[in-house]
C-alpha cells in the first residue's frame, strides 16, 4: 500500500507540538466564526484566509484543515439551535435538527452531528488518500484539449445541474469569466479591461473577489433584511448519547458516507442531492421498521444528511487535488488559497509537490479528530456564541472582511474593489444568482484560457485539436448530457422550493408561540 | 471593470409596474441593462488588442466570446423578466424577507467603508479599522456608542498586534506611527 505510507510520511511532517498548535487553532477559529450566525463554510474560509499569510505551506493547510471542518461543524450547530439553516447544504440537518432540539433533545442532536461528522469525515479523506492519487496519474497524461474540455464541464454542472435557474447560473458565470479577463492577457502582455489602471492590470486579487462577494455580500444583504426580532436559541449543555441513540445513528451515519462521497468526487458536486437522498432514504427505512419519528425530531434525520454533508465535502477534494477543479464554494476559496501560496493546482500538483498534498490529507485526518475532540465539550460555549447583538456581529464582520482584504497586499485600492464586489455580492443575493459559478469562473477563467490557447498552438490552429484527444470527445458528451439531463430531473427531483415549503412550516409555528 | 454595480437594486420595482403586474420584477431589467453594457465593453476592449506572434488564439478571442454570450445572457434575461420571471432571493439565519428591503442602512454601511478605504492610508489600520467597526455598529442600529468604540480600538489594535507580531505583515501605523 504505497499511498498509506506516503500519508504516514504525512503525518511524520504534520505531528510537531507546532502544527498540533496550528492545527488547534485552525479547529476553534473555524467553529467560531463558523458558529456565528450568517456565516456559512465558504465565509470562515475566506474571512479567515489572512491568518495564514505569515505561515509557511504546510503549517497553512494544517489551519486550513481545521478551519474547514471547524466551519462546516459550526454551520451545523447553528442549524440545530436555530431553526434556520445557514446554507443549502445544511437544509436537511436543520430540519429534523431542530425539531429534536426544541423536543428537549439539543445534545443529542450535537452529539449525532459531531460524531456522524467525524466518521463520515475521516471515511472520505481515507478514500480520498486511495483515489486522488490514482485519478492524479492518469490526469498527468491529459493534455490541454481535456484538461480544457474538464473546465467547460465543471463549469456546465455546476451552472446547469445545481441551483434553480440556469440562466441565473450562467449570468454568473460570466460575470465571473469577465472579471477573471481583468489584467494583463498572459500571452502578449496587454492589459485587458483595465482603463488604464496599473493596479487593475495587476489582476484583482482572487482573496478579494472570495471576501468581497461572499462575506461583504453577504454582511449587506443582511444589513438590508436584517430580522428585528431575535431569533429564539435553544439552550444545550454538553452533548451526549446513550446506547439507544448511538444504535439509532451508526447505520445513517455509514449510509450518509455513501451517499456524499461520490456525490463530492464527481464534478457534479454539492451536498444537496446527496444530503436530500440520505434524508429519504432514512425517512423510508424508519417507517418500514414503524418507528418513525420524522417530522417529531428524529435523530435518524440528523445523523444521515450530516455525514452525507461531510463526506461530501472530503469527496470535492478528489477532483480539487487531483484536477484543480473545486466544485463547491468553500473548495473554490480553498483553491484561492492554494494558488496564494504559488501552488498551481491541477495534474501535476500530485507529483510535482507530493510533500505538500499529503501533509494537507493527514492534517485534514488530524483536524477532524480534533473537532471531535475540542468540540464536544465546548458546545454549550459555542451555543452563547449565538447571542452576540446583531450590530456588532456584522460589524465585526465587516471589519475582518476588510483587514483579510487589505492584508493581502496591503493597498487601499483593494479595499474600493472590496467595497464594489461586496455591492455586486449584495446585487446577486438580490437577483437570485447563484455565487459558486462566478467565483469559479474568476478561478478557472485564465486557466482556461491558458489551455485553449495551448491545445490550439499544438494544433497549429485547427480547432479540431480540440477534440483531437479521446477523453475530450468523451467528456464533450458527458457536457452534452449534463445540458439535458437537468431537463429530465427537473420532472423527477422536487423542486427546490418545495423543500424551502417544507422548512416554513416550523418557523412560522414559532412564530405564533411567541 | 466597468460599471455593473452602479445599479444595484436600490430601487426594487418601481411601484407602478409592481401594482399593475405584481410578477414582474422590473429592476431585473437594469440587471440585464448592465450586462448588456458590460458585455459589449468587454467586446470593445478586445478590438483594441494587438495579435501576437504564434499564437492562433491571441488575446482577443476569449474576451470575444465572454462579451457577446454575456450580452446575449442580458437579453435572455430582460425577455425572461417580462415573461415574469422573479428572482428567488437567498434566505440566511439572519435574514427576514418578510420586509421590505432597508437600503438606507446598506447606504450608510457602504459610506462607512469608503470611509475607511479613504483614510487608511494615513489614519492607520488601528484608527481606520476602529472607525468601520463603529460606524457600522451604529448604522446597524446599535446605539451602545462608549462600548462600541471600546471593543473597536481593541479589535483594531489587537489585530494591529497580532498581524505584526504574529503574521509579519505591517499593517499601515499611520498617525499612530511610534505609539504602537
Amino acid at each position: 500500500m504505497d499511498n498509506l505510507s506516503l500519508l504516514m510520511d504525512g503525518f511524520g511532517a504534520v505531528l510537531t507540538p507546532q502544527n498540533l498548535l496550528f492545527a488547534c487553532i485552525g479547529v476553534l477559529l473555524g467553529t467560531f466564526v463558523g458558529v456565528l450566525p450568517g456565516i456559512g463554510p465558504a465565509m470562515a474560509v475566506a474571512l479567515l484566509l489572512p491568518v495564514t499569510y505569515g505561515l509557511d505551506p504546510i503549517g497553512a493547510f494544517i489551519m486550513f484543515a481545521g478551519i474547514y471542518y471547524g466551519g462546516m461543524y459550526g454551520g451545523s450547530t447553528t442549524s440545530i439551535l436555530l431553526n434556520t439553516p445557514g446554507e443549502s447544504a445544511s437544509v436537511m440537518t436543520a430540519l429534523e435538527g431542530n425539531l429534536m432540539a426544541r423536543a428537549g433533545r439539543a445534545s443529542q442532536a450535537l452529539a449525532t452531528a459531531a460524531i456522524g461528522s467525524f466518521i463520515a469525515g475521516t471515511i472520505g479523506t481515507l478514500l480520498v488518500v486511495f483515489f486522488a492519487p490514482a485519478l492524479a496519474s492518469v490526469a498527468v497524461e491529459i493534455g490541454a484539449p481535456s484538461y480544457f474540455a474538464l473546465m467547460v464541464l465543471a463549469m456546465i454542472m455546476v451552472t446547469s445541474v445545481l441551483g434553480g435557474s440556469p440562466l441565473r447560473g450562467f449570468i454568473a458565470l460570466f460575470l465571473g469569466l469577465t472579471i477573471g479577463l481583468v489584467g494583463l492577457d498572459l500571452n502578449t502582455g496587454q492589459p485587458r479591461l483595465s482603463f488604464d489602471q496599473p493596479l487593475l492590470a495587476d489582476r484583482i486579487d482572487v482573496v478579494v473577489v472570495a471576501v468581497g462577494i461572499f462575506a461583504l455580500g453577504e454582511a449587506l444583504w443582511v444589513a438590508a433584511h436584517l430580522r428585528r426580532s431575535p431569533l429564539h436559541v435553544i439552550p444545550v449543555g454538553r452533548p451526549w448519547m446513550d446506547r439507544a441513540d448511538l444504535r439509532r445513528s451508526w447505520g445513517p451515519w455509514l449510509r450518509g458516507t455513501a451517499y456524499g462521497f461520490p456525490f463530492g468526487a464527481l464534478p457534479a458536486g454539492g451536498a444537496e442531492i446527496p444530503t436530500f437522498l440520505s434524508y429519504l432514504t432514512e425517512k423510508r427505512i424508519a417507517k418500514r421498521k414503524g418507528v418513525d419519528e420524522f417530522g417529531k425530531g428524529a435523530i435518524e434525520g440528523v445523523a444521515g444528511p450530516e455525514a452525507a454533508n461531510n463526506a461530501s465535502a472530503a469527496g470535492t477534494f478528489v477532483p480539487l487535488l487531483a484536477l484543480g477543479l473545486p466544485v463547491t464554494a468553500t473548495s473554490a476559496v480553498m483553491l484561492a488559497a492554494l494558488q496564494g501560496y504559488g501552488i498551481e493546482p491541477g495534474p501535476g500538483l500530485m507529483t510535482d509537490q507530493p510533500e505538500l498534498v499529503w501533509a494537507l490529507l493527514a492534517s485534514l485526518l488530524i483536524g477532524n479528530a480534533l473537532l471531535l475532540v475540542l468540540n464536544l465539550p465546548l458546545a454549550p460555549v459555542w451555543a452563547k456564541l449565538l447571542r452576540i447583538p446583531r450590530p456588532q456581529l456584522y460589524a465585526g464582520i465587516l471589519f475582518f472582511a476588510a483587514l483579510g482584504a487589505y492584508a493581502a497586499n496591503l493597498q487601499a485600492f483593494d479595499l474600493f474593489l472590496l467595497v464594489l464586489l461586496g455591492l455586486l455580492g449584495l446585487a446577486m443575493r438580490r437577483f437570485g444568482l447563484p455565487v459558486l459559478p462566478l467565483i469559479l469562473g474568476v478561478i478557472l477563467g485564465p486557466l482556461m484560457e491558458f489551455r485553449l490557447r495551448e491545445a490550439m498552438a499544438i494544433s497549429g490552429g485547427e480547432v479540431a485539436g480540440l477534440w483531437s484527444e479521446p477523453l475530450a470527445v468523451v467528456i464533450y458528451v458527458v457536457v452534452a448530457l449534463a445540458v439535458i439531463a437537468p431537463l429530465v430531473l427537473r420532472r423527477v427531483r422536487p423542486a427546490p422550493a418545495a423543500v424551502a415549503e417544507d422548512l416554513d412550516i416550523p418557523a412560522v409555528e414559532e412564530e405564533k408561540v411567541r | 471593470m466597468s460599471t455593473p454595480l452602479d445599479t444595484h437594486p436600490d430601487t426594487p420595482g418601481t411601484p407602478a409596474a409592481a401594482a399593475a403586474e405584481p410578477q414582474r420584477d422590473m429592476a431585473q431589467l437594469g440587471l440585464a441593462a448592465v450586462l448588456v453594457v458590460v458585455g459589449a465593453y468587454t467586446f470593445y476592449d478586445a478590438t483594441t488588442l494587438r495579435i501576437g506572434f504564434g499564437d492562433p488564439v491571441g488575446p482577443r478571442v476569449f474576451p470575444y466570446v465572454i462579451g457577446a454570450v454575456t450580452v446575449l445572457l442580458g437579453a435572455l434575461l430582460a425577455v425572461a423578466t417580462m415573461r415574469g420571471d422573479v428572482p428567488e432571493a437567498e434566505g440566511g439565519e439572519d435574514v427576514d424577507l418578510r420586509q421590505p428591503a432597508d437600503w438606507l442602512t446598506v447606504a450608510k454601511l457602504v459610506g462607512v467603508l469608503m470611509v475607511t478605504v479613504l483614510t487608511i492610508s494615513f489614519l492607520g489600520w488601528a484608527v481606520s479599522g476602529a472607525i468601520l467597526f463603529v460606524g457600522s455598529a451604529w448604522s446597524l442600529g446599535s446605539r451602545t456608542l462608549v462600548r462600541d468604540v471600546i471593543v473597536g480600538f481593541v479589535l483594531s489594535v489587537s489585530s494591529w498586534y497580532a498581524f505584526h507580531e504574529g503574521l509579519g505583515v505591517i499593517l499601515p501605523a499611520g498617525i499612530l506611527d511610534g505609539v504602537l
